[in-house]
């Protein structure tokens, strides 16, 4: 039976086939659908860990004990996880681990666009790359076979166009996988020095095994046509050449890294003009060129962006590339929501001429005019840190105008180590925690202080409060997200306390389903067109150079700007 | 048959990928191979949003090539001339008559362009401009906007009728049904 399906779902599929038992996320998109996915089955225990270290801890331990696991993240979420990936390619697996990493060349939804080969060739770790739903799934079991048989982890690398392109789907039934037997041994799953010392031998026959066996991988394969132009290619690339050139040869490759050199050079030999076609950096190229086979033209693309048909023919045939249309539009920045419970801070650091670190999540467009509430943006967590070395480069005084802001989810992956170092170095920052109750960016996902699991089942709720005042934090506050005046009150006390503080803004997405709130309105005749409510940047409230009206089919009914509207012009809608 | 290439674009929270969706289900119905490129996260608050949805014989990249696009059908009219160049040369244009300012045009750092149903027609002589929003609101519910496009999407396509409205009732959520087909219908007799 053929479905439609999303890359994400296919893979959530292809786990389900393999007879995956245990599977572990941090939500990120374009990966998140993965293991939502996945929780649909019954058969599959899944979770949302707190973050991507502790999913893939979660997900050896798994591996280990004998149940195939899959273990799934965004690029970036490797970084954090990137720990446990470098020895786990040491210990090698007991039953299949697989590990699904989608990046995001273009930046459609994050903060950079690495490349997640160079951690397949830095962590010693095989890399597959599916180009489409179907192969999305065709390589999660490809994945485990690879990963038993050669005792690695296998890391599965999406890119967005994969992960949320839909097509079509052969379905498969469920294999039905016994727990490997699990046995001690301490060679090879205790990473001490010396253990680890001879692992690395192991590692290293293991690679070479691997590409040497890398030829006669069905996934790697060659397709003829007119040998005047060869490709090298993987993943959605290999689709858009097929596009821009159909009568090119093309060398198509499922597994890159460790890739197949015997391959890859006899492909070299049938065709005249050789070219390589990849997103991002020239991983691919870079090794062709390293076996001394010349390139008909090199570095033939950007390093930067998403690759089309268009740019491919384009800079094959060299011919120009088609031109936007000339027309002069302006553009349409994602927003924050109406009714969204992110605004209130932002106003009110923007009034008193704060700076803030900022952090990941939908609070991150609080950076953007006219809100300008956040100064930086790194990684997920960081606004903690960072307001705690912002202060002691400025010292106490100067440092005053400066806090942090996170979000709740965020706070929980990686903020309370910050925190605990703000306490423990006797910092004095004031941080603010944005809790929205969901994990916001990604589509509303459960996480510990929600008190709900992946599969919707109750689970105790981590207590923010409690948890902030354990690591030492004697002045925590909890404020409504709407209630400007206090937010603004607050902030000054503590950002003047010689101590460290948080504070706690509590308000739910406004996207999670709630009754619905009478929407307000501008009674123009009080109105005096200040213009303060429009500089909350609500997509419900518009002025046309003559007045500033609501919208009241956008509008949530939030009131915030009725609380910062010191005329009273603006009331909210009888029944 | 050729690839049929359709180009969808709006703002976040139109009801996009659902009707993309429902295009990809029949195309799957029918037998044909399918492709659909779709925009999640971010954009999706309130930003521009656009899916590719692609079906025929036998498709391979699940992007729509510039110049190759068979229908564009925009949301919000604005978008339409983010995307002109993308239409064939005897490509169709549907347009939704429906204005939603970008917040940097309602705080008045970008002025919304004049006259933007001349700009569209100019650019793509073929153009049908509609105001689904109103047919959704004497319908009783604003979010069926994208099934009156729909409506008017099929009648350029040569695809049966009821295949459309089995897919919109296989793919939208069981309490909408009825209104959901009775906005294709609106559309689709338009």
């Amino acid at each position: 039976m053929k479905r439609l399906m999303l890359g994400n779902e296919a893979i959530a599929r292809g786990a389900y086939e393999a007879g995956v038992k245990v599977a572990t996320a941090y939500p990120g998109t374009p990966s998140t659908e993965i293991t939502e996915y996945i929780a649909r089955y019954d058969r599959i225990y899944a979770e949302w860990s707190p973050n991507e270290k502790v999913a893939l801890e979660v997900g050896i331990g798994s591996s280990i004990a004998g149940a195939r696991t899959i273990v799934s993240m965004k690029h970036v979420g490797l970084n954090v996880a990137a720990d446990p990936l470098f020895t786990v390619g040491y210990t090698g697996v007991n039953a299949g681990l697989v590990i699904v990493v989608a990046d995001d060349p273009g930046m459609h939804s994050s903060q950079n666009e690495q490349n997640t080969r160079y951690y397949g060739q830095a962590a010693n770790i095989p890399i597959l790359e599916p180009s489409n739903s179907q192969e999305a799934k065709d390589y999660v079991l490809r994945g485990f076979e690879i990963s038993e048989k050669y005792d690695t982890p296998v890391i599965i690398r999406m890119t967005t166009r994969v992960s949320h392109s839909q097509s079509t789907v052969e379905l498969g039934e469920p294999m039905e996988q016994k727990l490997r037997a699990y046995k001690k041994d301490i060679n090879k799953y205790v990473m001490m020095p010396a253990m680890a010392k001879v692992r690395h031998v192991v590692v290293e026959e293991r690679m070479n095994r691997l590409a040497k066996d890398a030829n006669m991988l069905d996934i790697n394969k060659m397709e003829f046509a007119d040998r005047k132009i060869g490709i090298i290619t993987s993943g959605v690339p290999y689709l858009y050449a097929k596009d821009a050139l159909p009568e090119a040869s093309i060398l198509k490759l499922g597994m890159v890294y460790p890739l197949p050199d015997d391959i890859i050079r006899e492909f070299a030999n049938k065709v005249d003009r050789l070219y390589v076609v990849e997103e991002l950096e020239p991983f691919i190229e870079d090794h062709v060129k390293a076996m001394g086979i010349k390139l008909y033209r090199e570095n033939l693309f950007s390093i930067q962006g998403e690759l089309s048909a268009n740019i491919i023919y384009a800079n094959i045939m060299e011919k120009e590339l088609k031109e936007e249309p000339a027309i002069d539009v302006p553009g349409r920045p994602p927003v924050l929501c109406p009714g969204c419970p992110h605004r209130g801070i932002y106003y009110a650091v923007k009034k008193l001429g704060l700076h803030a670190a900022g952090d990941i999540g939908c609070y991150t467009l609080g950076a953007l005019p006219p809100l300008e509430g956040i100064d930086t943006c790194i990684c997920m967590g960081a606004s903690i840190g960072m307001a705690h070395g912002i202060e002691k480069a400025l010292g106490r005084d100067d440092s005053k105008k400066w806090i942090g802001i996170i979000g709740d989810s965020t706070f929980i992956h990686s903020g309370i180590t910050g925190l605990i170092d703000i306490v423990y170095n006797k910092g004095m920052s004031t941080i603010a925690i944005l809790d929205n109750s969901t994990t916001g960016m990604t589509g509303h996902q459960e996480h510990p202080a929600t008190g709900k699991t992946l599969k919707g089942e109750p689970a105790p709720v981590l207590n923010l409060v409690e948890l902030v005042k354990a690591i030492g934090i004697k002045n925590v506050e909890v404020v409504d997200a709407y209630d400007v005046v206090k937010i603004e009150a607050v902030l000054k006390r503590e950002i003047n306390r010689d101590a460290p503080s948080v504070i706690i803004l509590t308000g739910p997405c406004a996207l999670l389903p709630t009754e619905k709130k009478q929407p307000f309105v501008i009674n123009q005749d009080m109105c005096t067109y200040c213009n303060s409510c429009s500089q909350i940047a609500c997509p419900a409230i518009s002025e046309d150079g003559k007045e500033i009206t609501i919208d009241t089919s956008l509008c949530d009914g939030c009131g915030l700007c009725a609380n910062i509207c010191v005329f009273n012009a603006i009331e909210r809608l009888s029944d | 048959m050729e690839t049929i290439n359709i180009l969808i674009a709006g703002v976040g929270g139109q009801g996009i990928l659902l009707t993309s969706k429902i295009i990809g289900h029949l195309a799957i119905d029918l037998g044909y191979d399918v492709k659909i490129s779709e925009v999640h996260g971010m954009a999706q608050r309130g930003g521009s949003v656009v899916t590719h949805v692609r079906f025929g014989k036998k498709v391979n990249s699940p992007l729509i090539e510039i110049g190759k696009a068979d229908i564009i059908m925009v949301f919000e009219k604005l978008e339409a001339l983010k995307y002109t160049h993308y239409l064939t040369d005897e490509g169709i244009m549907i347009v939704n008559d429906h204005r939603i300012d970008p917040l940097p045009v309602a705080l008045g750092y970008s002025e919304y362009p004049d006259n933007v149903e001349g700009k569209i027609c100019e650019n793509c002589p073929e153009s049908i401009i509609i105001d689904a929003l109103k047919i959704a609101r004497e319908l009783g519910n604003d979010r069926v906007l994208n099934t009156v496009l729909l409506g008017v999407l099929a009648k350029q396509l040569d695809i049966e009728r009821d295949k459309w409205l089995k897919a919109i009732e296989e793919n939208v959520p069981p309490r909408t049904i009825d209104l959901n087909k009775n906005a294709f219908l609106m559309g689709f007799d338009k």
